[in-house]
């Protein structure tokens, strides 16, 4: 299925862009299991998503944990802890 | 309720006034005001830029202030954050409450500082003297949100 992925703070610099559309496989349908697909790219990737740093999802504006169930054409965003206020 | 995320500066004696205005059940206003210091870790802060995700921004601010209305018995709301590149002495973030008594806007108003640090897509980067860094969210503002729950 696809989506769309975003990238903020850190990790938009790290990985060098903001947002891209990933046409997902059939079996990755989690926040969870997303980030370990993502963490597969490389050296980048796995530093990011393997579960080394705090790295927090929203999918469609709203926070979610990592047991989120991602659906088709969903809008999926990456981000450090917040640091606003 | 009102929620404005924006580059340019913010006025508070006037954005109380036109909270409160034409409103004689306001018996309380309590407001908190945010800035820019000079100093964060020991190191100079020469400016701070504030990134965002645009499209969750204002929707998570407002579902903020929502939850503070739901929980205390308060009238209005307002919450200005700015983003992009401040320096220090700059205010970065107003939030302001009205209630008829005062205790509901105290707590309202902290309640809203408090989620505003933890689950607001902001994020802060300081140029400092020791070169450019994101800044680090810290462990007390999860405790500080954590008290508010059940």
């Amino acid at each position: 299925m696809q989506i769309k992925v975003l990238y903020f703070a850190r990790i938009k610099e790290a990985v060098n862009y903001s947002s891209e559309e990933i046409d997902l496989p059939a079996d990755i349908s989690s926040v969870t299991s997303l980030k370990n697909w993502l963490a597969l790219r490389g050296d980048t990737w796995a530093n990011l998503f393997s579960g080394k740093q705090v790295v927090r999802a929203a999918i469609n504006h709203e926070l979610v944990d990592d047991m989120a169930v991602i659906h088709a054409n969903d809008e999926v965003a990456f981000f450090p802890p917040v640091t606003g206020g | 309720m009102s929620v404005r995320v924006q580059t340019a500066d913010f006025d508070v004696g006037a954005e109380l006034i036109q909270l409160r205005a034409h409103n004689p059940n306001v018996g309380a206003v309590a407001s908190f005001i945010g800035l820019v210091r000079d100093l964060n870790d020991a190191n100079k802060v020469s400016t701070l830029t504030l990134e965002h995700y645009p499209a969750m921004t204002e929707k998570s601010l407002l579902a903020i202030a929502q939850q503070a209305k739901a929980r205390w018995d308060i009238i209005d709301t307002l919450i200005i954050h700015r983003v992009g590149t401040l320096q220090p002495l700059d205010q970065i973030v107003l939030v302001a409450v009205t209630s008829a008594h005062r205790q509901a806007a105290f707590q309202a108003c902290e309640f809203i500082m408090d989620y505003l640090k933890t689950q607001a897509p902001f994020w802060k980067k300081e140029l400092t003297d020791a070169g450019e860094r994101w800044v680090e969210a810290k462990a007390t503002d999860d405790s500080a949100q954590q008290r508010w729950q059940p």
